[in-house]
């Protein structure tokens, strides 16, 4: 059982038949026929039943492999081909991971920052945190890096090109 | 007869010097624009459109048509080099566009991509040349339950062909259909999956999509690979920077396989270069020897799809000009200029407009020469953005990538979903879900809806109009062939072995 609650297409395939569940939900609020034909739910209903089944398809395969306690045989259950040794969702190392996410929470901060900053600080600072962090450089070349890219591009996309990028309080 | 003296009369119009230079500077101009992310054909014709308002037409359509062309070269380049699609049409080369570059073969993707590009834009002008009158008459007899029909191949063939798990693929295809109905119902205007928030009315950007399950996901999987992420491999010397003979005999098929794919869908108003550059790819995977490397680096992967994304542009234009019917955005806004020159493209522009009509098939045989003589020598000069330190590339991507997503609206907004899009993609491919079909699921959705809903309508919501219409059954039973061959142990063995293989 815990082995089964570790398994990553357990997990996504939950969320995605939870996904379906609430994508039915939505369109059977919405109409399915009308009088000029299909109507907004139509379409969504059947790729939210499809998706549901289909979600379900993959937890019950993996919970069947998990209790046979082997794999399942190729070619004759197609749809739970996932366990063939390349699909195992490989068990989180969260050394490595972190840095991953990490680096995902610090792009998600850059761009909550863009409203008050603007573009060329919130990215200079993204860049900074990411080669001072992420790949350990010197905080000298981090800081370098980080303005001479944020410069770059602002000189590159604003002002040669006129492409509009956020502002902040800055103007910039 | 009449063709060949037409194209004569062509040639005399579009070897004029000024029409030459304005052929060099459309394709220039096109390539440059169209590398940025966000700036497909369509926006970039639409960009550099005032640039031509002053010309005579035929000056003005031969300069347009460079821009399609460059534009569309232009697309591939960041594919390749960054693992960011320029527009939709551009995703299926990322696939093994990227993976050569991570070989240290970019230069040489890059230059089958412009090589094939040469061979199909030449081929898909000659099919303009040739077949446009019946070729425009067949795809007149396309209508709605055929398209839903030819989408659902589509779709149909990229899930069978990108992973080992088709469940897997076939939720990634719905989820991609799930984030095409955000926003604002095409026949109701009903608001659906809106979650409350006004700017998702207007749906869910492409770029947006695209770039954060690519090229953001690529970037946080390359950080977890830590500190043995290398830089790109980029070899020194001109040899090594373009394809050896290996590579270019490998894509003999590819060439012809993507222009023939690319031209003939090209043709169907509404069928565009993102559903034949799928087909294309679909098509060599399913006919090579090697299946199994495909997605690893192959410059087949690469060929195929080049080549239907350029032969699509001389099939896009037979609709346009023989019954002046745009067959996309690109095609919509050449429509528009043509228009405003006067002209009216039609059965009657071959007789009223011969300089025009004549004139831009002739100088697309031109443009696929100067687009080759530009983009080749260009290529090493590319490949340089692959010597950048990981430490300086992985802030570069970020960047162009807001850029890309925030050019496209200018909203802040769309970084916060180009932010959860970027986590989607990491968090696929640690789950070893496929991405390509939910960007095509996303990229068709709309259309496949309309046309699903259409067709209903077209007969008091009878399903059987998809089987009743001999091009649509025909089409839907291959796709429907093409799910229920997993069912085949052998086959799906060998289907398995051959993608596990890849590993």
């Amino acid at each position: 059982m815990a082995k089964i609650l570790r398994d990553g297409d357990v997990w996504s395939g939950a969320a995605l038949a939870a996904l379906g569940i609430y994508i039915l939900v939505q369109a059977s609020a919405w109409d399915y026929f009308s009088l000029d034909g299909p109507g907004p739910g139509f379409f969504p209903f059947w790729y939210g039943a499809a998706m549901t089944t289909l979600a379900l398809v993959l937890i019950i395969s993996k919970v069947r492999k998990s209790n046979a306690g082997q794999e399942p045989q190729q070619g004759i259950q197609p749809e739970t081909q996932t366990g063939t040794p390349q699909d195992k969702p490989p068990l989180l190392d969260w050394t490595t991971t972190g840095r991953a996410l990490g680096t995902w929470a610090a792009f998600a901060l850059a761009v909550v920052l863009m409203a008050p900053l603007g573009f060329v600080l919130s990215f200079a600072l993204l860049t900074f945190f990411i080669v001072a962090w992420v790949f350990g450089r010197p905080l000298l070349t981090a800081g370098i890096t980080a303005v001479v890219t944020a410069l770059a591009f602002h000189l590159a996309f604003p002002v040669a090109l006129g492409v509009d990028l956020p502002t902040g309080f800055f103007g910039f | 007869m009449e063709i060949a003296s037409g194209l004569l009369h062509g040639f005399a119009v579009a070897l004029q010097p000024y029409n030459v230079l304005w052929c060099f500077i459309g394709c220039l101009l096109g390539t440059i624009v169209g590398i940025m992310p966000g700036l497909g054909p369509a926006a970039t014709i639409a960009l550099l459109l005032p640039l031509t308002f002053k010309m005579d037409p035929a000056g003005g359509i031969i300069m347009l048509a460079g821009i399609y062309y460059g534009a569309k070269y232009g697309g591939s380049t960041t594919s390749i080099l960054l693992n960011i699609p320029g527009e939709s049409s551009s995703v299926v080369t990322c696939l093994d566009g990227y993976q050569m570059a991570r070989k240290g073969r970019a230069g040489a993707a890059l230059g089958i991509a412009a090589i094939a590009s040469f061979v199909a834009g030449t081929v898909g002008v000659i099919g303009l040349t040739l077949i446009a009158p019946p070729v425009a008459v067949f795809a007149l007899s396309f209508s709605s339950p055929e398209y839903f029909a030819l989408m659902c191949l589509g779709l149909a063939l990229v899930v069978l062909l990108s992973g080992t798990s088709l469940t897997k693929g076939l939720l990634s295809l719905l989820f991609g259909l799930w984030v095409a109905s955000i926003g604002t119902d095409l026949f109701t205007a009903q608001a659906r999956f809106i979650f409350g928030q006004a700017p998702l009315l207007g749906g869910v950007d492409f770029m947006v999509v695209a770039i954060g399950v690519f090229a953001i996901g690529e970037v946080l999987s390359s950080i977890e690979a830590g500190d043995d992420a290398e830089v790109l491999p980029v070899p020194r010397g001109i040899r090594n920077l373009l394809p050896n003979m290996e590579e270019l005999k490998a894509c003999r098929f590819a060439f012809l396989n993507g222009s023939i794919t690319g031209f003939l869908i090209g043709c169907l108003p509404g069928g565009g270069a993102t559903i034949s550059s799928f087909i294309a790819y679909g098509i060599e995977k399913a006919a090579s020897k090697h299946p199994e490397k495909f997605g690893t680096g192959v410059p087949e992967g690469v060929a195929a799809p080049e080549g239907a994304n350029n032969a699509d542009t001389g099939g896009a234009l037979v609709p346009l000009l023989t019954l002046g019917i745009p067959s996309g955005g690109s095609t919509a806004i050449m429509l528009s200029a043509l228009v405003l020159w006067g002209v009216k493209p039609g059965p009657l522009m071959m007789q009223d407009s011969p300089d025009v009509f004549w004139g831009l098939v002739a100088s697309m045989y031109i443009g696929n020469v100067v687009l080759l003589i530009l983009n080749l020598p260009l290529v090493p000069l590319f490949a340089q953005i692959l010597r950048l330190p990981v430490f300086i590339l992985f802030p570069v991507i970020f960047g162009i990538s807001i850029v890309g997503a925030y050019g496209a609206s200018g909203r802040i907004f769309d970084l916060g979903l180009l932010v959860g899009f970027g986590l989607l993609g990491y968090a696929m491919g640690k789950l070893k879900y496929p991405t390509a079909p939910l960007i095509l699921g996303f990229v068709l959705g709309n259309s496949m809806e309309r046309a699903l809903r259409q067709s209903l309508m077209m007969s008091q919501n009878d399903l059987m109009v998809l089987v009743q219409r001999p091009i649509s059954a025909c089409m839907l039973g291959i796709a429907v062939l093409i799910l229920l061959i997993p069912l085949f142990g052998s086959f799906n063995k060998a289907r398995v072995r051959a993608i596990t293989e890849n590993g």
